[in-house]
């Protein structure tokens, strides 16, 4: 990857010194990171990025921005070269080194290194960053095939193994193996519910991975999850609360990808994955306990219809949406304790496993 | 509190006055309200001597507050001296000193160089109430109703007892008087104490001196601060100051001429009341209408008398005193619907653009000045003209703070109820955002300046009697706003100014800033040597300074 890289940045950087030299302001071209951008193609299965470009040239307003890009770019050539990482919070400090082009802020930093990471349409971790999030956890029937940084030496880690603990999953997901007869792979949007379905040993009874994504999902465990899924050829299912937010933002990222990381989605994304619930009919069907959506909740949804082209082709998806927003109500995954604390793992799970041809693309 | 108990009496008082009438039983309860004849009131009613009504009023006045009356007191004086140097064509020198008695008892001495006052009309003057040179006539003055001495000398002799002493000498050659002039306050006649010919050297002018009950505060609402505003105003008076802690503050006279002298003119007919016209026909002694018309009144011809007659249907020798009310009332509808020729204008004494500036220049510190002094218009008859001038960013004028604002009429500065004034409220509604600067909704600007506004006029139309705010007439506020906008305009202009320059520094700190770290960058990646980096870096420059943006 690096020796793909490197000539990357040097052919850009030699071209903003030809203009300088010719007298011309420099100008580089972006990508534009936005929902705006994408276009969803059902048989790629993810948000594909649009042509749109937005030119940025070097003026009295744009000079700081445009060394600090030209820094940024040098210094993930030096991490390639040196076979080294950096995480966001270190290359923002790595900054403080630059006088007055210094980043004040790691949101500034952040925000240009997704800038140099879209103009050269590779994912960070090629360039030598790391994010400082942690991936997610697994739990159930699976051996990951690992390398010993040191010796090189191969590693298998059973999942099953990790008592009322878990597997967490790494930054980097490309070198890993995997090993499994599970049947498909649960993705969970609460670490609560993860905790819940790994001590009552739920992946034992159903013969699955559990894995527990913390809210958004990672570009790591997005990643980990595509591979196994890919490689093993297993079904994957999600269970997120029956909201906006879990519905729109991070089931939506998790199959599709995102605007902002246009560039990257083709690596970034799930599009084998099925929406489990909680449905809104869910809400109806098993007389969940429900609070009102909140305004933020009402725009984001309305927005999603309007603007995703995610929902504006998923017929059934644009649906459950403006029928949740018709009833008003969210309902939690936690909400299935009312009916009793296990009935999640005796009655919901069942019941939805049994008839995954019911659950929404 | 005090007012929800009131409003308790009140309605528990009239319910016990209407019980009475319900109830035959509440009736003899009743006997306590005595009826008063019309004779029985008659032996109650008489005469309020102006001086009765002076000191059961005297916030009126100006003298609500021990600090108030101080400055009231040398504001009168002060005020007296100058109208009497520029009437005489003498270029003012004016000495005032405040001393302390007692922590609430201050003596108040001013000096000046005016033409003296003849020995039989001092006692008037200092000892009776509405009585001057000022009412009867229409000219720019900075008294106007001949109150103000008087009132403080009478001010003094109620809390302290002490009569006014004054010192005046008319010319060279004639000797100098000291009277000891004390208030009749029931009859509102001056009762001579003491009369001595005195020894002084000057060559003419006038010294008073009273003690009066007061406190003493510094700020720009107190008596330095009147000084102060006074020397802005006064480019061509000399003043000393010494304040009660015997310290000694000389203001320089800045112009060596007199200013124009204002002329005095007769009322304009727009301007007369119906009850001031009944009074004028029966005092003139015009013989006809006519006469009366032409004689009485500004801007008014023998023909417009004429057409003004014949539109009250009065023949142009109709006798004017014979005028009962139906025939004052036409006459009043008849002048206010003939067109008549604006009031003469020329007759107003501004201080000038150029005075303006020095005056202020001489009292502020500030980066940038400018001035503007309108053309005469009229209100109600009376000829005004507004003049406006202000400094902006000097040092000590916080710029996060609202405007001072100094107002002015006849060259007076006008210290108290602000908001009330026509001048606030014009400077309220002028949009100071169009000129560079922040301004709250119904507020005053924001910004390091000291905004000045000065009205001048025959009659200044004051809110009461103790001149403190201008009056609101539309034709006022309008010509205000003119001038605010003028001095506004050229204020923008250097506002903008700056902020281009700041602009440019910033662009050129920026380039000078930001360059270099293209530079590395570019020979960190490029590997290129330190010559053909300093050289990216010059193009680069050169490029970026040649454009603008």
């Amino acid at each position: 990857m690096s020796d793909k890289l490197v000539p990357k940045i040097k052919k850009e950087a030699k071209a903003v010194e030809d203009q300088i030299l010719k007298k011309k302001k420099p100008t580089m071209k972006f990508p534009v990171r936005s929902l705006a951008n994408v276009r969803y193609v059902e048989k790629a299965g993810y948000f594909e990025i649009r042509g749109m470009k937005k030119e940025r040239t070097l003026t009295v307003n744009t000079v700081k921005t445009f060394a600090q890009t030209l820094r940024m770019m040098s210094l993930s050539k030096t991490l390639v070269e040196t076979d080294d990482i950096a995480t966001k919070r270190e290359a923002y400090y790595v900054s403080k080194n630059w006088g007055d082009a210094r980043f004040l802020e790691q949101t500034e930093s952040d925000t240009v290194m997704d800038d140099v990471e879209a103009l050269f349409e590779v994912n960070r971790e090629q360039m030598g960053f790391a994010p400082e999030e942690k991936g997610g956890d697994v739990s159930g029937a699976l051996v990951v095939v690992d390398k010993d940084p040191d010796t090189g030496k191969k590693i298998r880690i059973d999942c099953t193994q990790f008592g009322s603990g878990a597997y967490s999953i790494p930054i980097s997901v490309e070198h890993l193996q995997f090993e499994t007869k599970a049947k498909f792979i649960l993705v969970i949007e609460t670490a609560g519910m993860f905790q819940r379905l790994v001590k009552h040993g739920y992946w034992k009874k159903a013969n699955c991975i559990l894995v527990s994504m913390g809210g958004v999902p990672t570009r790591a465990c997005r990643r980990f999850i595509r591979r196994l899924a890919d490689d093993m050829k297993i079904p994957v299912y999600v269970f997120v609360d029956g909201d906006p937010y879990g519905i729109s933002n991070i089931y939506r990222t998790f199959k599709v990808g995102s605007g902002n990381a246009a560039h990257i989605n083709e690596f970034f994304c799930v599009p084998q994955a099925r929406f489990l619930g909680i449905t809104p009919q869910d809400i109806l069907d098993y007389k969940l306990p429900t609070h009102p959506l909140k305004e933020v909740d009402v725009k984001r949804a309305k927005d999603a219809i309007k603007n995703d082209p995610f929902f504006k082709h998923h017929k059934s998806w644009a649906k459950a949406m403006e029928h949740l927003v018709s009833m008003g109500v969210r309902a939690e995954q936690q909400a299935l304790a009312a009916h009793g604390l296990n009935y999640v793992i005796d009655e919901y799970l069942p019941q939805k496993i049994a008839h995954p041809e019911r659950f929404l693309p | 509190m005090s007012g929800a108990a009131a409003k308790k009496v009140t309605a528990g008082g009239r319910r016990a006055a209407a019980k009475p009438a319900a109830t035959g039983k509440a009736r003899k309860a009743t006997p306590k309200v005595v009826r008063l004849t019309a004779a029985d009131m008659a032996e109650k009613q008489r005469e309020i001597s102006v001086s009765e009504f002076f000191t059961k009023n005297r916030h009126l006045l100006g003298f609500d507050s021990p600090a108030k009356a101080l400055l009231t007191t040398v504001k009168e004086a002060v005020d007296n001296a100058l109208d009497a140097c520029e009437e005489a064509g003498i270029l003012p020198d004016l000495l005032l000193e405040i001393q302390e008695v007692s922590e609430t008892r201050y003596r108040v001495a001013v000096q000046d160089n005016g033409p003296g006052i003849v020995k039989a009309q001092v006692p008037k003057i200092f000892g009776q109430l509405l009585y001057g040179s000022k009412f009867h006539r229409l000219r720019q003055s900075r008294g106007q109703q001949g109150i103000g001495i008087s009132a403080a000398a009478m001010y003094g002799q109620l809390t302290t007892g002490r009569p006014i002493t004054v010192v005046s000498k008319p010319g060279p050659k004639k000797p100098a008087h000291r009277f000891d002039i004390q208030i009749d306050t029931r009859r509102n006649t001056p009762v001579v104490v003491a009369d001595h010919e005195v020894e002084w050297i000057p060559e003419h002018g006038t010294r008073l001196e009273l003690e009066i009950e007061a406190t003493y505060k510094k700020g720009r609402h107190s008596v330095d601060g009147y000084i102060e505003q006074t020397a802005i105003a006064n480019p061509h008076a000399s003043l000393t100051y010494v304040d009660p802690k015997g310290e000694r503050s000389e203001y320089p006279r800045v112009a060596h001429e007199l200013p124009k002298p204002p002329q005095e003119i007769k009322p304009h007919p727009h301007g007369v009341e119906l009850g001031i016209l009944l009074k004028m026909l029966h005092d003139t002694k015009a013989k006809n209408l006519r006469g009366f018309l032409t004689g009485e009144f500004s801007r008014v011809s023998p023909a417009a008398a004429d057409e003004i007659a014949k539109t009250a249907m009065l023949p142009p020798t109709y006798a004017p005193h014979k005028a009962a009310r139906d025939q004052a009332e036409s006459l009043y509808k008849a002048i206010q619907a003939t067109k008549l020729m604006a009031p003469p204008s020329n007759v107003l004494s501004p201080i000038g653009e150029e005075l303006l500036l020095e005056g202020l220049r001489k009292q502020v510190d500030a980066k940038f000045f400018a001035a503007t002094s309108r053309s005469p218009a009229v209100y109600r008859g009376n000829p005004f003209c507004v003049e406006a001038a202000l400094a902006y960013g000097g040092e000590g004028m916080p710029g996060d703070e609202l405007i001072t604002m100094l107002r002015f009429a006849n060259r007076v500065p006008l210290l108290y109820q602000q908001s009330a004034c026509a001048v606030t409220k014009s400077v309220v509604q002028t949009n100071w955002k169009a000129y560079g600067l922040q301004q709250s909704r119904g507020a005053l600007p924001t910004g390091p300046i000291v905004l000045m506004v000065h009205i001048a006029s025959v009659w200044v139309p004051f809110t009461s009697e103790s001149k403190e705010s201008v009056a609101s007439y539309p034709e006022i506020m309008k010509e205000i706003k003119l001038a605010l906008q003028d001095v506004g305009r050229k204020l923008g202009i250097f506002i903008r100014r700056g902020i281009r320059e700041a602009d440019e520094e910033k662009k050129r700190s920026y380039i000078e800033k930001y360059i270099p770290h293209i530079g590395i960058a570019l020979q960190e990646i490029l590997k290129i040597s330190d010559k053909e980096r300093d050289k990216v870096c010059a193009t680069l420059k050169t490029t970026l300074e040649r454009s603008r943006t």
